[in-house]
């Protein structure tokens, strides 16, 4: 058998390259946990609206006892449950989605809140978005012939904007 | 020499329903570029559009390729083998099989009764016929990959102690590996989709369906890129007046990509919820392993090249690139081929790696990237055999190089067209498979121009396409009398010959073996996790 010189040579760098890029995606993975949804979490998406997660009061921006803000949200045909949220900007929060009926995916675009929404499952994704902005969170996988229009809004708002909004909004509650 | 015209007839079936496919499916694509744009009101449609789309995918991902790959590979067996094709009955029993599952497929494709695309993920349900029908598609390339392991290994029995040739050795490699691939989907469609759309059970896991096509979704793209691999290792060579740099790189090359393409796939579902991390990580690894011969194969080609540009009297660092035969079509697809590769495979970077692939997962990236490497580097070789083959098949002279040379050209320069707007539209956050912009976001704004891009990118390959099947069309009904031509299949001979060559890299069955273990251990928990979780099924869904 003959490998040449050079062509031995070539496949060290190549193996090279590989193993940087794979010591990349290690040290991303293991030391700053940087890891695509990955929950492995059923649920009934039949049934949601009798789980108490899910239920309609649920949905949307909550603040839990540990002041992590955790959003919930019900993808299904055709848009995302709430229609419209605020969440802080430089903050780091946890989104839970789940499907109500199809396949679905959702992407907030320039960002890296991404993640399927696979009827069965919850996916959960921890972000933070660093730049106020009003952002659309599209469904990027086809999920029938209404799939264009499936979208909702998301607003990032300056961190005392936000609290402020919250603060008034409980109030609002508690007035009625 | 053999009297080959039975291999010659399966060949020309097969690569005539292939191209068939192709036009057809060209022509749904440009409708679909000019939909999407939505410049012309009249056209929008997401019920037309989706079925569009769903026919596009079908016609291109699978009916090109399998029959493109079933015709190359009878020829390639015969013709290297130089004995007759094992078994021709059977031979054309697959070919009517596959084609009759082909129509019972289009049936509901065509009529709107299947459009869930080309990856029909539940649990939106399609019309049982098309799922019968991908079966049926796939059944009968099984008879195909039978025939090539019966005729490697009656070669090897008849010839001890002798190396397959190189074009043989790879196209068995990729009959392997398309046993392997298809298994997964075929466990799906079989156990899952088939029984579910008959009604003969209610619920479906779409967890454990998206698992078992993404078994098949990863290493189903090498076996459409394998043929486009051949022609650079058996072909390119000799065409450029050179010699293959080295024929034992070339199969460690093959079988690498065969085993590691494998147990890979979840690259395909980085983004989704069930599968566990680890598994993720574990597939990610393999998917940079099976990267590596790709490298060898850009090194082994390109030296190849540089050998007959020298010969040619190329001088230089790059002079020998100028002196290269430009006008073969041989040589200037596998140019414009690699020039594709080396675009495509720094997006091809970015989807493997986990962070960058949240920005870029399932936005318009994705068809951009692919129609630069499906569409551009590999289908550019099947052009390039296709011109090759041609005139043996035919017995007729190619009905002209020119053409030919433009045709290539103008597919490669459609394809940078239609490409480039694609993959910055994907950055700019367009998700894929949207048959309007409907999102009331000043995002979208800067999305237009791109969209128009690409309808004269689109409208560029088109022409390219109808050309394509012109010359071959000219070729064959040319009166040129048939008799009088023998022309016959040069294969690349390496710069040094291959001697003592070691068992494992002319046999597969240690390959076949490694693959096993590889497969169990990437994908027997994962799929096993679904029968010992609490999971919920879903039920049937339209669209
Ligand atoms: C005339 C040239 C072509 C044009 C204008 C074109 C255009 C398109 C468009 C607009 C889509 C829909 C993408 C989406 O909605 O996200 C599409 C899908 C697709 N194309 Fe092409 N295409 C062409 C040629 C090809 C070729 C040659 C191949 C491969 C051999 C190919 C393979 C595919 C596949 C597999 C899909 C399905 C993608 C999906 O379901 O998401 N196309 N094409
Ligand atoms: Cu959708
Ligand atoms: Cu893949």
């Amino acid at each position: 058998m003959h490998i040449d010189p050079l062509e031995k040579q070539w496949v060290q760098i190549a193996l090279g390259i590989c193993a940087f890029f794979i010591g990349i995606i290690m040290l991303d993975a293991l030391f700053h946990n940087i890891n695509a949804p990955s929950n492995v979490e059923t649920i009934d998406s039949a049934r949601l609206h009798l789980s108490e997660e899910f239920a309609e009061q649920n949905l949307g921006v909550q603040v839990d006892g540990e002041g992590q803000v955790v959003v919930r949200m019900i993808a299904g045909r055709y848009s995302f449950l709430p229609k419209e949220i605020s969440v802080p900007a430089e903050t780091k929060m946890t989104f839970r989605w789940v499907s109500s009926d199809v396949l679905h995916g959702v992407h907030i675009p320039m960002t890296n809140m991404s993640t399927m929404v696979v009827p069965g499952y919850v996916a959960q994704v921890e972000t933070s978005f660093p730049k106020p902005g009003e952002y659309p969170a599209l469904c990027n996988e086809y999920c029938g012939l209404g799939h264009d229009h499936m979208w909702s809004k998301i607003n990032v708002l300056e961190k005392d904007e936000w609290q402020q909004l919250q603060l008034s909004m409980n109030g609002a509650d508690n007035d009625e | 020499m053999m009297n080959d015209s039975v291999e010659r007839k399966l060949a020309l079936s097969h690569m005539s329903v292939a191209f068939a496919a192709f036009i057809v499916a060209c022509i749904l694509g440009e409708y679909q570029v000019l939909e999407r744009s939505g410049i012309f009101p009249a056209l929008e449609s997401p019920a037309v559009y989706f079925a569009s789309v769903s026919t596009h995918g079908v016609l291109m991902a699978y009916v090109l390729t399998t029959f493109f790959i079933m015709g190359f590979g009878y020829y390639t067996a015969s013709s290297t083998l130089k004995i007759p094709v094992w078994n021709p009955l059977l031979a054309w029993a697959g070919f009517w099989i596959a084609l009759t599952g082909v129509v019972l497929a289009a049936i509901p494709l065509l009529s709107g009764l299947a459009s869930v695309l080309y990856t029909f993920y539940p649990p939106v349900q399609a019309d049982p016929m098309f799922y019968i029908g991908a079966t049926l598609l796939v059944v009968g390339s099984w008879v195909w990959c039978g025939i090539m392991l019966v005729m490697f290994y009656q070669w090897k029995k008849d010839n001890p102690g002798q190396n397959v040739p190189l074009a043989m050795f790879a196209t068995t490699a990729n009959a392997l590996l398309w046993l392997w691939t298809s298994a997964g989907v075929a466990l799906e469609v079989v156990f899952l989709l088939i029984p579910w759309s008959l009604g003969w059970i209610d619920t479906i896991d779409p967890g454990l369906a998206r698992t078992l096509f993404a078994w098949t979704l990863h290493p189903i793209v090498y076996f459409w890129l394998i043929p486009a691999y051949i022609a650079f290792y058996v072909f390119v060579p000799k065409q450029a007046g050179s010699f293959l740099f080295s024929e034992e790189a070339a199969r460690a090359a093959f079988l690498v990509l065969v085993v590691f393409s494998l147990p890979i796939g979840f690259h395909h579902l980085y983004m989704d919820p069930e599968q566990a991390s680890g598994w993720k990580l574990l597939h990610g690894i393999g998917t940079f392993i099976v990267t590596l011969p790709t490298f060898v194969t850009g090194f082994t080609v390109i030296a190849s090249l540089e050998i007959g540009g020298r010969l040619r009297g190329g001088q230089g660092l790059f002079g020998w690139i100028g002196s290269l035969p430009w006008t073969n079509s041989m040589v200037l697809a596998v140019i414009l081929s690699l020039l594709m590769l080396i675009f495509g495979g720094f997006g091809g970077i970015v989807n493997a790696s986990y962070a960058m692939n949240a920005m870029v997962h399932n936005t318009a990236w994705v068809p951009g990237h692919f129609h630069l490497i499906f569409a551009g580097t590999t289908i550019i070789m099947y052009f390039a055999i296709a011109y090759y083959l041609w005139p043996v098949l035919t017995k007729k002279p190619l009905y002209s190089n020119n053409w030919a040379l433009v045709q290539l050209w103008t597919w490669f320069i459609g394809i940078c067209i239609l490409t480039t707007p694609w993959h910055v539209l994907g950055l700019l956050g367009q998700p894929r498979r949207i048959s309007s912009v409907a999102y009331n976001n000043l995002l979208t704004l800067s999305w237009q121009p791109y969209e128009l891009a690409m309808i004269f990118g689109g409208l560029i390959m088109l022409g390219s396409a109808v050309l394509f099947i012109y010359i071959l069309a000219k070729t064959w009904m040319s009166d040129v009398s048939e008799t009088e031509n023998d022309y016959v299949l040069e294969y690349a001979e390496p710069l040094h010959p291959v001697k003592n060559l070691p068992e494992y890299l002319n046999d597969f069955s240690l390959w076949n073996k490694t693959i096993a273990v590889l497969m169990a251990i990437s994908f027997g928990i994962p799929i096993l996790q679904f029968f010992f979780m609490d999971t919920f099924d879903s039920s049937a869904w339209g669209y």
